[in-house]
């Protein structure tokens, strides 16, 4: 019965420790990818500042009411602008960010096909 | 031509990519939030300081007033300079000032403004800073110019004479 019993409660536990895990990895994903504005070079996740644990709260609060990532990162964007993003979406600002390595990759490819293969 | 093409494009290549660092140098590396930009005010729920009740923000903003939204706390030093400035704001004007208490002690903040005079028309209360988050603050001291539950500006750091007078001019 003992036995019984001390499986149930494993059994029971198991999974909500892997819930938790779960959201602690989509918690831990955010707060990485969120800039701490007062603390500047540091994530909200490395940060201790009080603003980043404030807002550490926030993002536990906006994923318990069921946010997805995305939705907080907009919210985020909202109040603080997209400096608050390290990963930043493509914008007026960011084009040549995103597009100049493909660029440079297309024209060396042209380059090289030109002086390499079309020598030949 | 074929040879013209290679050192012509490394050229232009080259070119691009300095004018891009050339930029990235004259941009600064400190990070100044846009102050201007006219936000609505959030929607919260918060209780009050003196009695602890709960309030609605919709109950503390009416339309058609000015308020100011101090965010204070008793732990930080440059809310105790401002201080007077607020008290001067409040005498001397039709201003609503508000404040909301910023992480802080209760005990501490009532100490607070028993040593300093009480400026505030309304204080509430931000336990855990999530509010001041709402509002898209980023610490203590920090004040909101707020008409018609807009955002008109925003200061962040502590108030000084100059600022103060640009308030009283905005307000006019």
């Amino acid at each position: 019965m003992k036995y019984l019993k001390f499986f149930l409660i494993v059994i029971i536990l198991f999974p909500l420790s892997n819930i938790n895990a779960e959201e602690n990895d989509i918690r831990n994903k955010i707060t990485k990818n969120l800039r701490c504005l007062i603390c500047q070079g540091q994530s909200v996740y490395d940060s201790d500042s009080e603003f980043a644990n404030s807002l550490k709260i926030v993002v536990d609060k906006k994923l318990h009411e069921g946010l997805s990532e995305d939705q907080i990162y907009e919210y985020f964007k909202t109040k603080y602008g997209e400096w608050i993003l390290y990963d930043p979406g493509l914008n007026k600002n960011t084009y040549i960010l995103w597009l100049l390595p493909i660029l440079i990759f297309l024209i060396g490819g042209a380059i090289i096909y030109k002086s390499f293969i079309v020598k030949k | 031509m074929k040879n013209k093409i290679l050192p012509f494009s490394v050229i232009i290549i080259f070119g691009i990519i300095f004018f891009i660092f050339y930029k990235g140098l004259e941009d600064s590396k400190i990070y100044t939030p846009d102050v201007n930009a006219k936000k609505e005010i959030p929607v919260f729920n918060t209780k009050e300081f003196f009695s602890g009740e709960n309030v609605k923000s919709s109950s503390i903003f009416e339309l058609d007033k000015v308020y100011l939204l101090n965010i204070w706390s008793s732990w930080c030093v440059p809310c105790r300079q401002e201080h007077p400035l607020l008290i001067n704001l409040n005498l001397e004007n039709k201003l609503n000032i508000i404040g909301m208490n910023y992480k802080d002690n209760l005990k501490n903040a009532e100490n607070f403004l028993k040593e300093l005079g009480n400026p505030y028309k309304e204080i509430f209360i931000d336990l855990d800073g999530t509010i001041a988050i709402e509002w898209g603050a980023y610490g203590v001291p920090e004040s909101f110019l707020i008409y018609n539950n807009e955002i008109i500006k925003k200061y962040i750091g502590p108030l000084n004479q100059e600022l103060v007078d640009e308030i009283n001019l905005l307000i006019k």
